[in-house]
């Protein structure tokens, strides 16, 4: 058996690295009201630290951290919590209404539902973006040679 | 102004070789080059936002296509056979919609010119509406929420279509 993804110094650098990434796309989703990004930019940053896991340490080890079926039910869940937040703004009202208190501006707690919806933007779109592209490693080593999967890049 | 065109000028060129490139990682190269030419076409035209999400929609769309193509680099050999033809249609098509295009782009409103009524209401009020200090999420997530519902819809049946027609499962050999 041999073993998966990359050389050993590309491995030791990718675990320090990968939390740098994830943390990053974590805080320019949930500073998406006060500064440039938003929901949609971390879950790509969140997908993209998911993607360097498996260009480093391959497919397989992967899975352990995060299958496809959990990612897709995540996508899943992300894509619920945003229309339970638009369905909350009914009970107040209207659809979509903003129904939690504004808070004062420039803090990190502030703007109402536009935080959670942020959130919930992020997890959908991080999930399913890394579900998309373990699909579509999976296809790749299906088609090529099972020799194939130790340089699997 | 000046440095938008240098940049656009860049873009095209880029382009043209992502075309004419003989093998797909050089192609996939070009297009990069492509997009992070708009990276830079945003960041000049301050929106932020837009650089963000393009820098790393370009990052992650490099990846799939380069681990797509860096194991099948194939020269591409099919091309049009250039006669008389060709050129005529060539020359009809860009004359046409060069003639269109000039005729639909003059009649716009001057460049950064905000003379639209629902978008001032916007710029004044939201703030004091949403409590959000960066005006891009408070139109994306209070304003127009609708729309950033729709959008999360083609997100999400787009890549459960993906899904579904690349895994594993009920596929046959």
């Amino acid at each position: 058996m041999k073993e998966h993804g990359m050389s050993l110094p590309v491995k030791r650098i990718t675990r320090i690295t990968v939390a740098l990434i994830f943390f990053y796309g974590l805080y320019i989703a949930i500073h998406g009201h006060l500064s440039p990004g938003g929901g949609f930019a971390g879950g790509v940053i969140f997908a993209l630290s998911m993607i360097h896991i498996v260009l480093a340490f391959g497919r397989e080890n992967t899975m352990k951290v995060l299958s496809g079926a959990a990612a897709s039910m995540l996508e899943s869940a992300g894509a619920l919590a945003f229309l339970l937040i638009a369905l909350g703004g009914v009970f107040a009202g209207a659809f979509f209404l903003n129904f939690l208190p504004e808070g004062e501006p420039f803090s990190l707690f502030s703007a109402g539902t536009i935080v959670f919806s942020n959130m919930a933007i992020f997890v959908k779109v991080g999930a399913g973006l890394f579900a998309v592209f373990l699909v579509m490693a999976l296809l790749r080593t299906d088609d090529s040679v099972q020799n194939n999967e130790g340089e699997d890049r | 102004m000046i440095e938008l065109h240098i940049i656009l000028l860049f873009m095209i060129v880029a382009a043209f070789l992502a075309i004419e490139m003989r093998g797909l990682l050089s192609s996939v190269i070009a297009l990069g080059a492509v997009g992070m030419g708009l990276v830079l076409q945003f960041l000049l035209l301050r929106a932020p936002d837009l650089a963000i999400v393009q820098l790393v929609v370009e990052i992650l769309i490099l990846i799939i296509l380069i681990r797509a193509t860096v194991k099948l680099d194939r020269p591409s050999e099919s091309r049009l056979r250039e006669n008389w033809a060709y050129l005529f249609c060539v020359l009809l098509f860009g004359g046409v919609f060069l003639f269109f295009g000039y005729r639909a782009l003059t009649g716009l409103p001057v460049f950064g010119d905000p003379a639209m009524r629902v978008s001032s209401y916007y710029i004044e009020n939201a703030l004091e509406g949403t409590g959000a200090a960066n005006i891009v999420s408070a139109i994306l997530l209070d304003f127009r929420a609708y729309d950033t519902l729709g959008e999360v819809t083609i997100l999400f049946t787009s890549i459960v279509g993906a899904i579904a027609v690349l895994r594993k499962i009920g596929r046959k050999k």
